[in-house]
């Protein structure tokens, strides 16, 4: 989202507004005292939940509410129980891991590959019903989402796959779950294809260069930080939904994190671990965090573009 | 052929220009555009099946009298049995205005609904964007210490999957041992989860609608802080030359500078803000749970619950039908003060 509208302006107005960062007026003191003092308490706002968690994890006694950071009998048990020891539907941890790394990656790529395409062509192309097909896009996101599930159910059973229906497996979620993160994916990346000259590509094309070559080339290596943003939106979605995995998946192999997280603390769940469900959800976001390491490099340059100079 | 004609196929699509379309005619742009809409082919198809089909289905299910009993719902049910079709009615939707007392559907009242629905879009979106403009631009300022760690550190609430946060916060609002109740040093009785104690009565209300008010905001600030953040970087420095030698004032440079130059790159985000937050599931259903009696219940959590525990498909499709109209006015509405598509869509 970020890269979407000012990145749709043109490289040289951008590019002027490096400048913009650039002049300021000279910082007071007191200022930088006070924007310190400000991002320190946001900072502290943002970590109490964090810290909360992990208060809960490492408690043995196994409560909701901590009321110290480090509880009496601290340990980590419940990070190497909930590794190796099954769930209560006989879920191991790991198991679900690996399904939710298949399913949030091959989102995140279907997601991206749909709407590169498409977001190119909105950029790029002039053609009847652009404006429309773009608006058209959002428009079927305010379908809330949870109550096309019955429909969606139905369809998706009504679709033989493998040993079952696709409704069954991990790739009836992953379509599920593209064509949902793909509305912001679209304008996402055109509003960032929009950034990009055409001279540049029509340069690579006179050079000899075939259409493909020129996206690959040029517009590919230059829009890295919308994808990169892409990529993680995408991965997200893939990542932290539940609710339609829970409805979805009858066989437990094929359960997802987010679902057993869910199912720990579900109706039927009466003597929920809180040390494991905590030491789970800490081990959820690792994951999230990783890959924004990776990609931060790439997501940064995308909000100053900087590295991305015409 | 002594003629050279362009094919549209050959003509490459950057050279194509705005202005040598116009004078064609509708079949031919179509025709040239054909390679576009190839592009656009495997997103759309994707879209429809997954997005459009479940929508029509739903505006079909929502005049039915659509229940348990009329789904296909294992793998047997296709091959072998088809289950009974469901008979034509009007009720659902005359049933949303007029009260569910007949369903055993307690607590309702569809005009509530939707006015609590829309305040608590608009309050949260507000909270969302001023924070996330706020904090852009303090972590915007000239050599701001600790800038790289701060960034990081905020999008930590965006990276949490959204139910899990939600329960966190369920349970720091606690009355018993609840992390707020500790800061406060204060008891909070309207969160108890299993209602032993009986739930106090509407003047808790304002708090019920506060706890999933910061939950929400908590976890919605980010991503619009990003979006500001990126929007920040394009404004004009001659811009703010000129309003210094106009001698304006910090707040008249932050409205007849900053503002405008950000409009464009906020007003999508807010548009979609929107959208997205007046269906927030997770956050209502899991920390107030729509309590105490209903007040906190929004469109998304009533239509949800209509299926889960009463299994009224026809009921809930008739009202996610309904969600969807009012979004679509709202949205057009925002549009048409915002002028957002003009300023999104032009090239």
């Amino acid at each position: 989202m970020a890269s979407q509208q000012t990145l749709a302006r043109p490289i040289v107005e951008t590019v002027g507004a490096q400048a913009a960062t650039a002049y300021k007026k000279p910082n007071t003191l007191l200022g930088d005292i006070g924007a310190q003092l400000f991002l320190i308490f946001l900072s502290l706002v943002v970590l109490f939940p964090v810290l909360w968690v992990l208060a809960m994890a490492i408690d043995p006694r196994d409560i909701t509410r901590p009321t110290t950071l480090i509880p009496p009998g601290a340990s980590f048990a419940a990070f190497e129980r909930i590794f190796t020891q099954p769930q209560a539907n006989g879920v191991y941890v790991l198991s679900a891991l690996w399904n939710s790394v298949l399913v949030a990656g091959a989102t995140a790529l279907l997601a991206g590959l749909l709407g590169m395409t498409a977001g190119y062509a909105f950029s790029r192309f002039n053609f009847p019903g652009r404006k429309q097909g773009l608006l058209g896009f959002i428009v079927v996101q305010m379908m809330p989402a949870g109550a096309t599930l019955a429909p969606l159910f139905i369809l998706l059973t009504a679709i033989p796959f493998g040993d079952s229906t696709l409704r069954d497996h991990l790739a009836g979620l992953v379509v599920a779950y593209a064509s949902g993160a793909l509305p912001f994916v679209i304008w996402n990346l055109k509003g960032y294809f929009d950034t990009i000259p055409k001279d540049l590509e029509e340069a690579a094309l006179i050079d000899g260069a075939s259409q493909f070559q020129a996206f690959r080339r040029v517009v590919l290596p230059l829009s890295l930080p919308a994808f990169a943003v892409t990529i993680l939106f995408s991965f997200m979605s893939g990542w932290s939904e539940y609710l339609m995995a829970w409805v979805f998946l009858s066989k437990p192999e094929r359960f997802t994190l987010p679902m057993l997280l869910a199912g720990m603390v579900g109706q039927y769940s009466a003597n929920t671990r809180w040390s494991d469900f905590a030491a789970l959800s800490i081990v959820m976001s690792v994951p999230i965090l990783v890959l924004f390491f990776v990609l931060q490099k790439w997501i940064v340059s995308g909000l100053t573009i900087g590295g991305v100079k015409g | 052929m002594a003629t050279v004609t362009t094919t549209p196929g050959k003509v490459s699509p950057v050279s194509a220009k705005a202005g040598e379309i116009r004078d064609k005619s509708l079949w031919q742009k179509i025709r040239d555009g054909r390679l576009a809409y190839l592009y656009i082919a495997p997103a759309a198809i994707a879209m429809a099946v997954i997005t459009l089909y479940p929508m029509i289905f739903q505006i079909w299910m929502s005049f039915t009298t659509y229940s348990t009993r009329n789904l296909k719902a294992t793998y047997a049910d296709i091959l072998t049995n088809t289950p009974p079709a469901p008979s034509y009615t009007l009720n659902n939707y005359t049933d949303i205005f007029g009260g569910l007392t007949k369903y055993g559907v307690t607590n309702y009242d569809f005009w509530r609904l939707l006015s609590f629905n829309v305040v608590w879009a608009f309050s949260n979106v507000i909270f969302h964007v001023t924070i996330g403009i706020l904090v852009a631009m303090v972590l915007n300022r000239k050599k701001l210490f600790g800038r790289r760690l701060y960034r990081s550190l905020f999008l930590i609430p965006w990276a949490m999957p959204p139910f899990v946060v939600a329960l966190i916060w369920r349970n720091m609002f606690n009355t018993q041992f609840g992390a707020i109740n500790q800061l406060f040093g204060v008891q909070i009785p309207w969160l108890e989860s299993n209602a032993a104690d009986p739930i106090p009565f509407l003047p808790l209300l304002p708090l019920s609608y506060f706890a999933i008010l910061i939950t929400n905001v908590w976890l919605g600030w980010p991503f619009m802080s990003v979006v500001a953040t990126g929007a920040l970087q394009s404004v004009s420095p001659e811009l703010y030359e000129a309003a210094d030698m106009d001698g304006a004032s910090r707040w008249q440079r932050f409205w007849n500078v900053t503002v405008p130059s950000i409009r464009p790159a906020m007003v999508p985000a807010i548009m979609l803000g929107l959208i997205w937050t007046f269906n927030q599931f997770n956050v209502i259903y899991f920390v107030s749970q729509g309590g105490p009696y209903g007040r906190t219940e929004i469109l998304v959590t009533q239509a949800y619950k209509f299926v889960s525990e009463k299994r009224l498909y026809g009921l809930a499709s008739a009202f996610s039908i309904i969600v969807f109209f009012i979004l679509l006015i709202i949205t057009l509405a925002t549009n048409r003060v915002t002028k957002a598509t003009e300023g999104t869509n032009e090239n």
